[in-house]
């Protein structure tokens, strides 16, 4: 047991630090949507050292589930098919158009291509992660392949509710560069539009997030007494809200780092308070039974392997991460 | 198409993609780090020129090679689920190492590429070796998952089920070792004849360029070591196929009567229906010795498997034929490299040798194409050899094919795009040789 928490601990820290890595990595794409030509210098200048390494968050992600949770991977990649396709697209263009436009030699209309794909694929990745999230939570996955094409591999995802988590998402991570981009701009009208950003996705997540709950009772998934049950949610949503000015203080003065910090405990706790809510549930099932933590979990021997590995593994990767950052994001915060 | 065809081959187009980049990863950081080790010892720039030249190159193979292999750690789901449903508690574990080592290696490589002037000079080299072992080791970690397809163990299979796991037994099956050892070489090699082939083209353009010399040389010293290891280790390989998946040397020989002594047959077209091999040159007693170190040992031929389980053999023995060809050309061209260098160095800068490196510049790459096409499709029809038929582990999702033109699509878009941005860095290099890092 204590084995399995473990495991679903550091699956929890993968997830929570894709989204803080990884998503702010797609979230600085949605942004350059909306900053365009400006943007472009700081942005790249900000990913490419560690976009490569904030990406493995997910696979570390996926390792896990395949081999931790063999049935949970499977039941995603079989009814989910469609959603997670797309993914892929986009996050084969998103990581090739980055990397083309940065180091391609000669300025010409390719760039103008890499720059359009760049940004629609850092769009579309985020909204169809959060679809997934979305259907997991909503209970329409089916536990066999019995129905209709549009029964068993399109309605799991395509509905409402799925599509109000993608829209949370995306803007989660949109909000999330923002702020980070404060810490990156190297002039006064840059960190005025990145500020300027970062308030107008704000105001679109609480709306968004808002709407993910009323949403959700619209399909009887009963968030907000789950919520009310779950203390731990209620201490999340807390923290964050009592935050919130001291985030706002932190942007004006242009204390970076701490803005930063802030706005990734927010983060945190969002995802802590989802979590708290769907444990120990994986994914509900269309037949009302769920894949938990316990019923999916692989035999005793390969999760206390899978825990060595992932030991070990923490051992070795924080410190050359924090390595990275402290070489890359916290000095250059001294610099500017 | 039907849904079964397409899902395998969308397979077979994403790893032939990814094992590419998966070659150049491995090696390439090497490359480079004794490119920087060789300016700190001699103090001449065009080494560091020449590791920096190439890290521009790297960065651009890199962030491909990591989608592509993203795409494959879904698809593994997307297109097999009953395989994963099965397989991930088993042999999850070499695959959670490799996602420690791509962590380290996604870091170092951060830090070698973009840290140049940021951190120290030795803190700088340290970086390219890690990103060389890491490479080098994730290689070794996947290689141990399909080494498992071919040679499963580690696990009891009982009504469809897997119990009594044991993930570590599985991970060192018995092709886990010679499959490592072949794989890793066989990255060397390929990447380092490229990169040889490259430069050897961009010499006989530029005559006598201090740049190009070099790096011909560098890559070459691993080419050549790798070349003239390969057929040896290919030895270790065959002889354990032939141990471990009877049917698959078959194929690869094209060997339809169990024979005593067996003949090696080179060339030749296999008749599958008819069970004949025609026009081929047959070397008596050598299939024995290769198979089984004994010139009258008894090789085992497609007739001791039924044939609703035989694999492709036409596929199989082509592709078996290419990779020794190759290799046969790698071998001879590293041992006069070798032979040159120790002596009639002037050899080295003659037009026949660098046309001679121009035309080997793919040669690696079809070998190691070549060579995994022989691993999966002489598994067939087995996912999981002896336990699991491919077919049974395909996902139940309709329209696959529509996925499959689309990868294939953008991957052959993807290729054209590096080849471009490739031939793009390299003219770059000669226009402007000293501002070739201007991102630093
Ligand atoms: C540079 C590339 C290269 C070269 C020159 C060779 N090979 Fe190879 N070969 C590979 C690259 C490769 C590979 C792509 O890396 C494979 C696929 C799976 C593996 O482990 O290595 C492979 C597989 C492979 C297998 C099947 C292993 C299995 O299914 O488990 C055999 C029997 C050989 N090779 C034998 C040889 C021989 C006798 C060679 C003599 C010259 C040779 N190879 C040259
Ligand atoms: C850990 C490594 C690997 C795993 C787990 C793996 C897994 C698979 C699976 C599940 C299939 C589908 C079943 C089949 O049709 O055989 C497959 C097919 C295939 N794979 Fe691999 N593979 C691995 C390495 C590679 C590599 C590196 C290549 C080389 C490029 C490769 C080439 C192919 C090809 C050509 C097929 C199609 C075989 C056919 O026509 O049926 N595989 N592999
Ligand atoms: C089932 C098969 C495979 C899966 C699931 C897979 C998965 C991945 C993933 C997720 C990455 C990206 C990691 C990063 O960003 O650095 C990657 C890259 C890489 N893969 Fe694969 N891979 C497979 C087959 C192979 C094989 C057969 C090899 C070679 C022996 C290989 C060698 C590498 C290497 C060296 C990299 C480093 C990145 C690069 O060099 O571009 N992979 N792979």
């Amino acid at each position: 047991m204590l084995m399995t928490d473990f495991i679903i601990l550091v699956l929890g820290i993968a997830v929570l630090f894709y989204v803080l890595l990884g998503g702010a990595d797609f979230g600085a794409g949605i942004v350059e949507l909306l900053t365009g030509k400006r943007g472009i210098d700081t942005i790249s200048k900000a990913i490419a050292p560690v976009w490569e390494a904030n990406h493995i968050w997910l696979i570390l992600a996926v390792v896990i589930l395949f081999n931790g949770f063999p049935l949970v991977y499977t039941t995603l990649t079989t009814y989910l098919h469609i959603p997670l396709f797309i993914i892929l697209l986009g996050i084969i263009f998103r990581g090739t158009a980055f990397t083309f436009r940065y180091y391609d030699t000669v300025k010409d209309n390719m760039y103008k291509y890499y720059t359009q794909l760049f940004r629609i694929s850092s769009l579309l990745t985020p909204f169809f992660l959060g679809v997934i999230l979305g259907a997991i939570m909503l209970g329409k996955i089916p536990s066999q392949v019995d129905g209709t094409f549009y029964e068993i591999f399109i309605a799991p995802w395509l509905n409402l509710f799925s599509f109000t988590t993608g829209i949370f998402l995306t803007l989660l991570f949109g909000w999330l560069a923002a702020i980070y981009l404060l810490g990156e701009a190297r002039d006064d009208e840059s960190f005025q539009t990145f500020a300027k950003t970062s308030r107008t996705f704000f105001v679109l997540l609480i709306v968004s997030g808002l709407s993910v709950f009323l949403v959700a009772e619209m399909y009887e998934l009963n968030f907000f007494s789950r919520f009310l049950h779950s203390s731990v949610a209620i201490g999340c949503v807390l923290v964050a809200t009592a935050i919130i000015p001291f985030l706002w203080a932190g942007i004006r003065h242009r204390n970076n780092l701490l803005t930063r910090f802030l706005a990734s405990v927010q983060t945190a706790c969002i995802l802590t308070g989802w979590f708290a809510i769907q444990f120990p549930v994986m994914i509900y099932l269309a037949d009302g039974t769920a894949l938990t933590i316990q019923n999916s979990q692989a035999p005793e021997r390969t999760m206390s392997l899978l825990v060595y590995a992932l030991v070990a593994g923490i051992l070795l990767i924080f410190p050359a991460f924090y390595y990275l950052f402290k070489v890359f994001k916290f000095s250059q915060n001294k610099q500017s | 198409m039907d849904d079964f065809l397409a899902a395998r081959l969308q397979m077979t187009v994403s790893f032939v993609f990814h094992i590419v980049f998966a070659c150049i990863g491995m090696t390439m950081p090497w490359l480079m780090f004794v490119a920087e080790l060789k300016w700190i010892k001699t103090g001449r720039k065009v080494y560091q020129d020449l590791s920096k030249a190439w890290a521009r190159g790297v960065a651009i193979f890199f962030a491909v090679g990591a989608v592509s292999g993203t795409v494959l750690s879904f698809e593994l789901g997307l297109l097999w689920p009953k395989f994963m449903e099965h397989a991930g508690a088993i042999i999850g574990m070499p695959f959670s190492w490799e996602g420690t080592a791509f962590f380290l290696e996604a870091i170092a490589l951060g830090i070698f590429l973009y840290g140049r002037n940021r951190v120290n000079k030795r803190i700088h080299l340290i970086s390219g070796l890690v990103v060389g072992i890491a490479g080098v080791v994730s290689g070794i970690f996947v290689i141990a998952a399909n080494a498992w397809m071919n040679s499963p163990s580690g696990f009891d299979w009982v009504n469809g089920q897997a119990i009594n796991i044991d993930p570590i037994k599985a991970m060192f099956n018995n092709a886990w070792f010679q499959q490592a050892l072949h794989m890793t070489i066989a990255a060397f090699a390929s990447t380092s004849f490229a990169v040889a082939g490259v430069h050897a083209f961009m010499l006989l353009r530029h005559k006598g360029n201090e740049f190009h010399r070099g790096a011909i040389r560098i890559a070459l010293a691993f080419g050549a070591v790798a070349a003239i290891l390969q057929p040896i280790s290919g030895d270790i390989s065959a002889k354990n196929v032939a141990k471990l998946q009877p049917a698959k040397l078959a194929a690869m020989e094209s060997l339809f009567k169990t024979s005593k002594p067996a003949a090696l047959v080179i060339g030749g077209i296999p008749d599958e229906e008819k069970e004949e091999v025609k026009y081929g040159i047959h070397i008596p007693h050598l299939l024995s010795f290769l198979a089984h170190g004994d010139l009258n040992a008894e090789v085992e031929g497609l007739d001791k498997t039924s044939k609703e389980n035989w694999p492709p053999v036409v596929i199989v023995h082509f592709a078996f034929q290419i990779m020794v060809f190759m290799g046969m050309l790698m071998m001879g061209a590293g041992i006069l490299f070798l032979i040159f260098n120790f002596k009639w160095k002037e050899n080295l800068d003659k037009r026949w040798w660098l046309k001679l490196l121009v035309w080997l510049t793919p040669v690696g790459f079809i070998a190691v194409e070549a060579g995994w096409i022989v691993t999966e499709v002489g598994r067939q029809p087995w996912i999981i050899y002896g336990i699991m038929k491919t077919k049974d582990a395909v996902t139940p999702m309709p329209g696959v094919q529509y996925p499959f033109y689309l990868i294939t699509l953008i991957y052959l878009v993807l290729t054209f795009l590096v080849i471009l941005l490739m031939r793009r860095q390299i003219f770059a290099v000669h226009m402007n040789s000293q501002n070739i890092n201007a991102h630093d």
